[in-house]
């Protein structure tokens, strides 16, 4: 049985010693972070390396955090090594004034999407995606609504008649 | 020709050598809303340019508001064919979160709903491909059954369609007596039903002449292109989350994961048959190991979690304890621990995941759900470029494109 968190912790300090941080495992799946202009460089060793072999990208997106500023928004890459079946979650922030993260659809095909969809919603703008555009939403929408400024729904709101679905009158 | 145009054309398309025609979004070969813009020339499609959004919900948004229970209804609407492996997949993850173990007896309940789910997406898929190539009765034999599994979530949550099926930590009720004749009927009849079905297509030669060799794609590609599930095992690669990352006591069951060789249309169909089998065996496996159980082990259906697991409601009415807890619970009222996990579970269309970020709230900071259909639809362009039309209409049948999983 192959590979574990261990081991891969190691290779990757090894290759890109101080600059991967934050190691962690939470419910068991190896967590850590890269500076954001190091994702491709991360990615293609976890895919290239003979030992890691983390070829399948099972997932992409991501995460809002607006109270820490300069890293408010976080890419998470999950990937997987099928041959020994681990799964690492791997992470990157940038900053939502900036928010340029290179795309990884070189190397994966399925992050095309992917990366569109987290666009369409974060606003990450995947520097070298062959065609960043809305995938979900409306192409005219001018802002990304997955952010938490956006809430959900604001209960006390006046300016939509909602008369005929039981949610109070217009009169106010 | 006179000077006087009755129709307005665009720019340039007198010229244009092809045609661009829309397929979708609301059309009969795309059963769900979502669009091809194919450059044809002739019957041949030269590219094909997908749409999706349709039916966007705003799913993962809609999540960040609600508590752990109004989030199991939104799971049903992203593969409606099967909508209990979503419901269930939710609640294997909500109890990974809260660090929840599951008896035996709720594990193998869970793994016979699931696989009943599994067969009747399935069935649909493979029935509906029958029906693009252009036979109808295959897919009458099998709708039929697929109305028995209904009856049995019926029998069991009291809905059919969307089905809203369990609880963190098991069922809401016992199956009931009912629910087990209705089983014992449907494990009886299926297996005659699936071999008429088989003959009909397996060896027909109008079948495997539409099929045979469209929209192939290697290993390799589809591993790149994130494939899973049964269009992954087509193309040769036996990744199946019930074996890799067993949940719910899939490491009790004996089955074989069927690969095919090609990935083309044909063995997408063979994959997808014979995991329906192989889900009638975890099924009966299943059925004889809960009838093991004997005296109280034989009643267990939910694990005693009374911080999530709704109270009965006899004794929500009658004790003051269960109303607070009941209260407490519909209203989203418990803070969950913080953490960040991501669980997966083997979807009729592949690896279905939730990513469940709690910062310790109410309700989960961040949700979001790995769709299979979103994941690997993207390979649709080069799987039908330079292929005909009515091929390519049968090559989006057998990806079992479900638009609610494409848009969430």
């Amino acid at each position: 049985m192959g590979l574990t968190n261990e081991q891969i912790q190691n290779k990757l300090t090894e290759k890109f010693g101080e600059q991967v941080t934050a190691f962690a495992e939470p419910y068991g799946m190896l967590t850590f972070e890269a500076p954001k202009d190091l994702n491709l460089k991360v990615l293609q060793f976890l895919f290239d390396d003979e030992t890691l072999q983390f070829r399948f990208l099972t997932d992409l997106q991501a995460v809002h955090y607006p109270n820490d500023k300069g890293r408010e928004l976080a890419v998470v890459y999950h990937l997987h090594n099928l041959v020994d079946n681990v799964r690492i979650r791997f992470k990157v922030f940038t900053d939502i004034n900036t928010p340029d993260v290179f795309t990884a659809t070189q190397l994966y095909s399925s992050a095309n999407w992917m990366e569109r969809e987290t666009y369409d919603f974060f606003g990450v703008n995947f520097v070298g995606h062959p065609n960043l555009k809305r995938i979900l939403n409306v192409d005219e929408m001018d802002y990304f609504p997955m952010r938490k400024e956006f809430p959900l729904e604001d209960q006390t709101r006046i300016d939509k008649d909602d008369e005929m679905f039981g949610r109070g009158g217009s009169s106010n | 020709m006179s000077d006087v145009q009755n129709i307005l054309l665009p720019e340039g398309s007198i010229e244009k050598q092809t045609i661009t025609l829309n397929v979708g979004p609301t059309h009969p070969a795309t059963h769900g809303v979502f669009q091809n813009i194919m450059e044809m020339d002739g019957e041949r499609v030269m590219s094909s340019e997908s749409t999706v959004g349709y039916i966007h919900r705003a799913f993962e948004k809609l999540a960040e508001r609600r508590p752990l229970y109004q989030i199991t209804p939104i799971t049903d609407r992203l593969n409606y064919c099967s909508s209990p492996i979503n419901n269930i997949g939710w609640h294997l993850t909500c109890e990974k979160l809260l660090g929840i173990q599951t008896p035996k007896r709720v594990d193998y309940l869970r793994v016979i709903i699931m696989e009943l789910a599994r067969i009747s997406d399935h069935l649909i898929c493979n029935s509906i491909l029958g029906v693009d190539t252009g036979a109808f009765s295959g897919f009458v034999y099998l709708m039929e059954f697929r109305e028995l599994i209904y009856e049995i979530y019926e029998e069991i949550c009291g809905s059919r369609l969307t089905t809203n099926i369990g609880r963190i930590g098991g069922f809401e009720r016992n199956f009931t007596p009912v629910a087990w004749e209705k089983l014992e009927k449907f494990l009886k009849e299926y297996p005659k039903a699936l071999k008429e079905f088989e003959n009909l297509f397996t060896r027909n030669r109008i079948f495997i002449d539409r099929t045979v060799g469209c929209g192939p794609i290697s290993a390799e590609r589809a591993l790149n292109y994130g494939f899973t599930g049964p269009n992954l095992r087509a193309a040769g690669v036996d990744y199946d989350v019930r074996v890799h990352t067993p949940y719910s006591s899939y490491e009790d069951f004996n089955f074989v994961v069927p690969v095919g060789t090609t990935g083309d249309t044909y063995d997408r169909y063979l994959v997808r048959n014979v995991e329906m089998w192989e889900s009638l065996s975890i099924i009966e496996q299943a059925y004889q190991k809960i009838q093991d159980f004997k005296g109280v082990d034989a009643e267990v259906y939910h694990a005693h979690v009374p911080e999530y697991y709704l109270p009965e409601k006899k004794e929500v009415y009658t004790s003051m304890e269960a109303l607070i807890w009941h209260f407490k619970i519909i209203m989203g009222e418990i803070e969950m621990p913080k953490g960040e996990v991501y669980n997966s579970v083997e979807g009729a269309n592949g690896e279905l995941g939730y990513y469940f970020i709690s910062d310790g709230g109410r309700t989960p900071y961040r949700l979001h759900f790995r769709r299979p259909c979103f994941i690997y639809y993207q390979a649709f362009e080069e799987l039908v470029k330079g292929s005909m039309l009515s091929d390519a209409i049968v090559v989006m049948s057998s990806l079992n494109l479900i638009a609610g999983e494409l848009d969430a």
